[in-house]
């Protein structure tokens, strides 16, 4: 006993001296620098009071310094809940719906404030937020509507270019559904909920989400996204046209986009959709079930013929096209070195791809420059393929004259070796 | 060559079979040997004789020759298996690069309003180092090397390895 | 009398060559049942021939150099007359060639033609099926298309797995660290100048040794003839065998050609070494069954790393390919056996690995 308590005093000394360093540590490492004791409660609670310290630091205002109390106010050096959270404190608890654009903006609309931290970012969302529908009708009383927490996410809110952020490109469609796919919250709204199943069946979400092509078009890219609001029908080729220019350029030119002005329609919309933007096919000028000239024009009439020519010229080209590219398959697979001509299929599927545009000016004239171009060039390879045939069938032929030859000699040496041997 | 051994009948030798039947084989072999010869000399002899397409060699290609571009223009040509674009540009200089879109490979083409690429599928445009400037696409268009020799415009890769 | 005649004379008195072809006139091939596989050396030869003639046709228009190569061999499939059919031969008649010595090879084995006297036949042989080898593997590079820049990059790679000495061979076939156009200066030197010098001066000992030593027989019927002289069935070489072998020859030559004619060697696309591998890189067919073979291996073998292991049981299997006729017994109760079962086994080895290979992504 005696022996064990000598070596005892030591060894707790030593307890001692290690734990208060490993606290004094603990305490100088700990997170923020700043004594932050909302997180030592909350991080224990369930939801919805409940904020864990992993899910906090991944939060971007966390990451700059803020803390809790920098938008619930209350005095986060106490560890005494009812000190901490107290109104003389200024704590806000948890923030009304109605205030929150207003508590961002305490910060995000001020240039000054934001130029600290970075001073390229854009300090004019609450006020493009009130021209929204979702900050007018905020105004008026309704809450139901998307505040700035919805979409940003709140507690863990990451950059825009953080793929895993809610408002990245990729991930946009999916957090605008949360509210405008769910039939039942949207019940007593007036506007349809098919808005993102339609979308998702579009060329625009396959290039965004399949291809990686964050150029491609969601849903803020047309609608905005603090201004978030549908265009309006007569500014659809507004939107549209930043892309697609040169068919903006031709529909403004052609009957269709008066046509349409005057019966309030919304230009672009109306052969294409607004959500579900599938890649358009020759099918569309057809009188089958794709087709959109026959919603409105009546069969046999001027414009009906004008569309059937329309849809022979694109046919005669794409056939043109496809027969050239399989000669100068077979020619490549038996051999031959076609890749010049290749190459200009290239330039004569330029052509057709250039008329199927062309097809919104809806004047056949036009269309005809380039189908005829895309011809001249289709017929030119199609030659090359057939050139490129004869030859192989000339060096067939040469094979098979030697051959012959090479078979007279074996022919011959055999008889011969027969003779020798007889 | 068939031993043509005119009558003289070696000890040992079995005797020769009649003169028509030997002919034969001769004539066969002879004509069989001369045709396979023929066969194989025509494609070496014409093999030999160099064509009249030079072989420029390397990765240069001609893409023009001076006079033909005014300034400010451009034009599409052949670099291997893909369309390069030449610009003269309105200061006088020569450039060239790839003219596949960096987007979705549609050809691009030289603006002279905008002074500028230009991609006629979705707007995209580039600037005269071929740097991607506005747009959807997301690399620049890859620059070749442009050099002048007499009044033939030449363009080739750049030298990396 | 025959114009013929007086040429021989005249050339007879000047260089004596009666006296030297005198014994090639007595020459004989046994006749057996397993005659036929005499051939293959003899057509491995041709194509040996053929190679040499096309393959100067071809230096008339190759360039060698990173930035020349591949349009050069464009050059001559699309351009230069009858230039398809020249490449297309040439490419043709290699995997040809490296077929039949192969199968040269293993003829030799199974009618244990290698036994005393005839070890420096087989040791030259194999020397030469090896050489063989190098001349595919360097003139595969030649072209400078992307397969063969990432065949030989991974070709070479496994050779600077050989511990100590790996490294340093790797460096001196790569010409430097990485493949680049220094590697294709250093292939075309030992393509054309190199292996053919060396191959040349061996193939001559090899023929030398042939026409010294005569046409071996399996051991059983050397026994039989042994014991029964005059069961012994024997063809003159001249003219009865080699009217055959032209034959045979010329056979070739009209596989050769409807190959180049019905199936061009095709040309690929010109190499890019900032362009990653493609997928599922694979070296030609006669290095399938190696490489097979060590993807099969597992990564680590107690201490040792899997592809050392793999590459030194090549490099020892090898030597001791080379060295086989010297394990060959001399008595007869032990001659049959061993051997023979060892080279069954190393065929379907082969064999299966490469149709594994072949098939495997």
């Amino acid at each position: 006993m005696a022996i064990l308590r000598n070596k005892l005093r030591p060894f707790s000394i030593a307890c001692f001296v290690g734990l208060a360093g490993f606290v004094a540590l603990a305490a100088c490492l700990g997170y923020g620098q700043t004594k932050d004791t909302c997180l030592d409660c909350h991080s224990a609670l369930p939801d919805p009071l409940g904020v864990s310290q992993e899910k906090f630091s991944q939060d971007i205002h966390a990451q700059m310094g803020l803390t809790c109390a920098s938008c619930h106010g209350g005095d986060p050096t106490s560890d005494d809940p009812d000190k901490a959270m107290s109104r003389k404190a200024g704590w806000k608890g948890k923030i009304d719906r109605k205030r929150i654009p207003e508590l961002c903006g305490s910060c995000h609309s001020d240039p000054a404030y934001i130029r600290r931290f970075n001073p390229s970012l854009r300090t004019d969302q609450l006020g493009q937020y009130h021209t929204s529908v979702h900050g007018k009708r905020l105004v008026a009383g309704d809450t139901k509507v998307a505040v700035c927490t919805d979409c940003h996410s709140v507690h863990d809110l990451r950059a825009p270019s953080d793929p895993r952020s809610t408002v990245n490109p990729v991930n946009v469609a999916n957090t605008c559904a949360r509210c405008h796919a769910d039939a039942s919250y949207m019940k007593e709204y007036s506007i349809p909920t098919d808005q993102f199943a339609k979308y998702s069946t579009s060329v625009h979400h396959q290039a965004l989400t399949v291809r990686g092509d964050l150029s491609a078009p969601t849903c803020t890219t047309c609608h905005g996204n603090h201004g978030a609001a549908p265009p309006g029908v007569d500014r659809v080729e507004n939107v549209c046209s930043n892309c697609h220019t040169f068919q903006a350029q031709m529909y403004e030119k052609s009957s269709h986009k008066e046509a349409f002005q005057s019966a309030s329609l919304p230009g672009c919309v109306v052969c294409h959709s607004n959500h579900a933007i599938v890649h358009p096919t020759d099918a569309k000028l057809g009188a089958g079930p794709e087709g959109v000239c026959m919603r409105c024009h009546t069969p046999g009439d001027s414009c009906d013929q004008a569309r059937v020519a329309l849809l022979i010229s694109l046919g005669r080209l794409d056939e043109a096209i496809k027969s050239a590219d399989q000669v100068l398959h077979v020619a490549e697979s038996s051999g031959m070195e076609v890749s010049e001509a290749r190459l200009g299929q290239d330039q004569a599927r330029d052509s057709l791809t250039k008329a199927r545009v062309t097809i919104h000016s809806f004047r056949q004239d036009l269309v005809d420059q380039d189908i005829q171009a895309g011809l001249k060039i289709a017929a030119q390879n199609l030659r090359a393929g057939k050139a490129a045939m004869v030859e192989r069938n000339h060096r067939r032929l040469g094979l098979g004259i030697s051959l012959i030859a090479v078979g007279i000699v074996l022919a011959g040496l055999w008889l011969y070796i027969k003779k020798i041997e007889s | 060559m068939p031993t043509h051994s005119q009558g003289i009948v070696n000890a040992g030798d079995p005797p020769s079979p009649p003169l028509p039947r030997r002919r034969f084989v001769g004539a066969l072999l002879g004509s069989g040997f001369l045709a396979t010869a023929v066969a194989f000399l025509y494609p070496v002899l014409r093999y030999l004789v160099p064509p009249k397409a030079s072989d420029v060699g390397g990765d240069a290609v001609i893409a023009g020759r001076v006079g033909e571009l005014k300034p400010n223009s451009g034009k599409i040509f052949r670099f291997g298996n893909r369309p390069g674009l030449l610009i003269h540009t309105s200061s006088g200089e020569y450039r060239a690069m790839s003219a596949t879109c960096t987007h979705l490979s549609c050809t691009v083409q030289y603006r002279d309003d905008l002074q500028q690429v230009w991609c006629a599928c979705h707007n995209g445009k580039y600037d005269l180092n071929g740097r991607n400037v506005s747009g959807p696409p997301p690399r620049p268009l890859q620059a070749f090397e442009v050099q002048v020799q007499g009044d033939e415009i030449f363009v080739r890769r750049r030298r990396e390895s | 009398m025959s114009p013929l005649r007086d040429v021989r004379n005249w050339l007879d008195q000047r260089l004596g060559w009666q006296d030297l072809i005198a014994p090639l006139r007595k020459k004989t091939v046994p006749l057996h049942r397993l005659s036929y596989w005499y051939f293959l050396g003899g057509i491995t030869l041709f194509l040996f021939g053929i190679q040499v003639v096309t393959g100067i046709l071809l230096l008339l228009y190759y360039r060698p150099g990173a930035s020349e190569a591949f349009e050069s061999v464009q050059y001559i499939m699309t351009q230069v007359q009858f230039g398809w059919l020249i490449r297309s031969i040439h490419s043709w008649s290699a995997n040809l060639m490296i077929f039949t010595a192969f199968a040269h090879m293993f003829s030799v084995l199974f009618l244990k033609a290698y036994r005393k006297p005839r070890e420096l036949t087989w040791v030259s042989g194999v020397i030469l099926l090896f050489l063989v080898m190098g001349f595919g593997f360097s003139g595969y590079l030649l072209p400078w298309n992307t397969l063969a820049f990432f065949a030989t990059k991974v070709g070479t790679e496994i050779t600077g797995q050989v511990p100590i000495v790996g490294k340093p061979m790797m460096i001196f076939l790569r010409g430097g660290e990485e493949v680049t156009g220094a590697t294709l200066s250093r292939f075309f030197g030992f393509h054309v100048a190199v292996l053919p010098g060396v191959a040349t001066l061996l193939i001559l000992l090899h023929l030398l040794l042939v026409q010294r030593l005569g046409i071996s027989v399996p051991p059983k019927l050397e026994r039989q003839w042994t014991a029964n002289p005059s069961a012994k069935r024997e063809m003159k070489f001249f003219p009865n065998f080699m009217l055959r072998e032209m034959m045979a020859w010329y056979v070739a030559l009209g596989v050769l050609g409807a190959l180049a004619a019905v199936f061009p060697w095709n040309l690929g696309v010109k190499a890019d070494p900032f362009v990653p591998a493609p997928a599922g890189i694979k070296p030609e067919w006669y290095f399938l069954f190696m490489f097979q073979t060590l993807k099969l291996i597992p990564s680590k073998v107690w201490f040792i790393d899997g592809d050392v292991l793999g590459v030194l049981a090549f490099g020892l299997l090898g030597l001791l390919w080379l060295l086989l006729p010297f394990f060959e017994s001399d008595q007869p109760s032990r001659t049959k056996g061993w051997i023979t079962r060892l080279g069954v086994f190393a065929l379907a080895y082969m064999a299966g690995m490469s149709v594994y290979g072949y098939l495997a992504k």
